[in-house]
């Protein structure tokens, strides 16, 4: 028999660092924090951990993280990559690595100095002639030097084909600044938004303004994944992982998807939604709240049609009447969001998705069975679908 | 010798030095063309998806395109550009996709779908590159 990932592992503890403009230390630090709180919320000692994960773009190396903590032992480790696109792959891998044997107790993290280190959208440039770079260079030549500049021309076309708006994109930033009206540790925390000035924020990129485009941020967040067995026994209310996937399409780019014919959808979310249902046995009428990766506000409305909430072009209708918020159809980033709470590159949107299944959301809806969560949008990414534990 | 800051120039790699190196010579947009079964490809790529050959030659495009999509970047502002920047997703008449920069162009005049012509772009430090206007 096979081993699949469903309901194989759980998320049982969450840390997280304050989340701020300046943390005044470095990232290994915010990185130790995130990951030592994730244990301790766990109720686990540190040497019980016995895998740890982070990104490619992660300044911390495992094993600095493992001795500055006191892990020990380390039986897998792993990088993933893709920016935002690798945040539901971290869960994957600890997922993976629980179902094998490979590792019991594994760690995931993300922490950064986004804005008061190297800051995203400074423009990338280097000096090794990699693939990557080579990538890169067909729109540094050309001033395409920020994500909010290419995800610009896939949300033109997206309104071009289906007629979406800047005020609907703005009805999103809205219900998720809301939101972190609840969240004292989010940057919206105290700054509530209106249509009125929303519309009247500069523009980044055509058609994106200032509050379609997601904070930047310093600061750590880490997650503890163990089998399901051993989370029942633990001191949290588990997270049971009912399905989890990376994904990646044909003719897929980093943030550049340009040349496939239709670009007004996003294919690579379509297949994580597949996988990701399949594995679960679940479907979007089961899902009850998401965490939609939100780096602008145009993704909300593809991923919505992407994961089958609505059908193509529809997204703009769905999200009328306070959807998006606690008491309508599906609450989305009931902690702000990247838009609101802070930009750890995805990895705080698994937290909220987590303390939405642990009913400790700080806007928690009634009745929370199944929370699904995505990765970065426009680059390789992936699908998570959260549970109560049965 | 002007002290201008001008536009981040793309490293060149073998995969594509040879793209610029034709578009300085004044091939207004060259095109990658499998050797094997003449499939186009842009931007380039070292083996081609259909056949997978490795060997490959170019055409140079009719410079004629549509609009597919666009993009006006105001922020940050980069040493180098002038802002705002139109940026053009064009379809090319053979079939490719490609990114450049509309010019001659009023921002309110942008359609998507509009017809385009390529011309070549010289910097005032001479680097060139392709760039797409509305045909009149």
């Amino acid at each position: 028999m096979p081993t699949t990932l469903q309901d194989e592992a759980a998320i049982v503890g969450i840390g997280q660092t304050k989340y701020s403009k300046s943390s005044g230390v470095s990232e290994l630090a915010l990185a130790c924090e995130a990951v030592s709180r994730a244990i301790d919320d766990a109720g686990l000692e540190p040497h019980e951990v016995d895998g740890l994960v982070t990104f490619t773009m992660d300044s911390s190396d495992e094993v600095e993280v493992a001795r500055a903590v006191g892990i020990g032992d380390l039986t897998m480790f792993a990088k993933i990559n893709y920016g935002g696109g690798a945040a539901v792959g971290l869960i994957h891998q600890a997922a993976m690595a629980i179902a094998t044997g490979a590792a019991r107790n594994v760690v995931v993290w993300r922490a950064m100095n986004g804005r008061s280190g190297q800051r995203m959208g400074q423009g990338v440039s280097g000096q090794i002639i990699s693939s990557d770079l080579i990538h890169w260079s067909w729109y540094m030549a050309y001033g395409m030097l920020t994500p909010a500049s290419w995800i610009a021309l896939t949300t033109q076309r997206y309104m071009h084909e289906y007629g979406a708006t800047c005020e609907h994109f703005g009805q999103i930033a809205i219900a998720q600044r809301r939101h972190a009206q609840q969240n004292p540790n989010a940057a919206g925390y105290g700054k509530p938004l209106s249509m009125d000035e929303y519309l009247a924020s500069r523009w980044v990129a055509e058609p994106l303004r200032l509050y379609d485009c997601c904070q930047e941020t310093d600061g750590g967040c880490a997650l503890l994944v163990t089998s399901a067995e051993r989370a029942r026994d633990l001191r949290q209310p588990p997270a049971l992982i009912r399905g989890v996937c990376q994904a990646s399409f044909e003719g897929q780019e980093q943030m550049t998807s340009f040349y496939r014919r239709d670009m007004a959808s996003l294919p690579e979310m379509e297949l994580a939604a597949d996988l990701v249902y399949r594995q679960s046995g679940l479907g979007p009428d089961d899902i009850d709240a998401a965490c939609l990766y939100d780096a602008f506000t145009p993704e909300i409305l593809m991923q919505l049609e992407a994961f089958g909430f609505c059908k193509q072009g529809e997204a703009k209708d769905f999200i009328q009447n306070g959807a998006l918020e606690v008491g309508g159809r599906l609450p989305n980033n009931t902690h702000g969001g990247l838009l609101s709470e802070a930009y750890i590159h995805g990895v705080n949107n698994i937290a909220e998705g987590v303390r939405l299944v642990r009913g400790s959301s700080c806007n928690q809806p009634e009745d929370v069975e199944h929370v699904l969560v995505s990765s970065g949008v426009g680059v390789p990414t992936g699908a998570l679908i959260l549970g109560k534990m049965p | 010798m002007s002290s201008k800051p001008s536009r981040i120039k793309p490293p060149l790699g073998p995969d594509n030095a040879w793209w610029w190196d034709q578009v300085s010579k004044g091939t207004v947009f060259p095109i990658q063309r499998c050797s094997g079964c003449g499939k186009l490809r842009h931007p380039p790529r070292p083996i081609c998806d259909a056949c997978r050959s490795m060997e490959w030659n170019w055409i140079a495009a009719s410079g004629r395109a549509t609009l597919h999509s666009y993009t006006v970047i105001h922020h940050p502002a980069f040493p180098g550009y002038e802002y705002p920047i139109l940026i053009a997703l064009v379809d090319l008449e053979e079939g490719e996709r490609a990114i450049s920069q509309l010019v001659d162009c009023d921002r309110d005049a942008v359609r998507i779908g509009m017809s385009l012509e390529a011309r070549i772009q010289t910097d005032a430090d001479g680097f060139k590159l392709p760039v797409f206007r509305p045909v009149a």
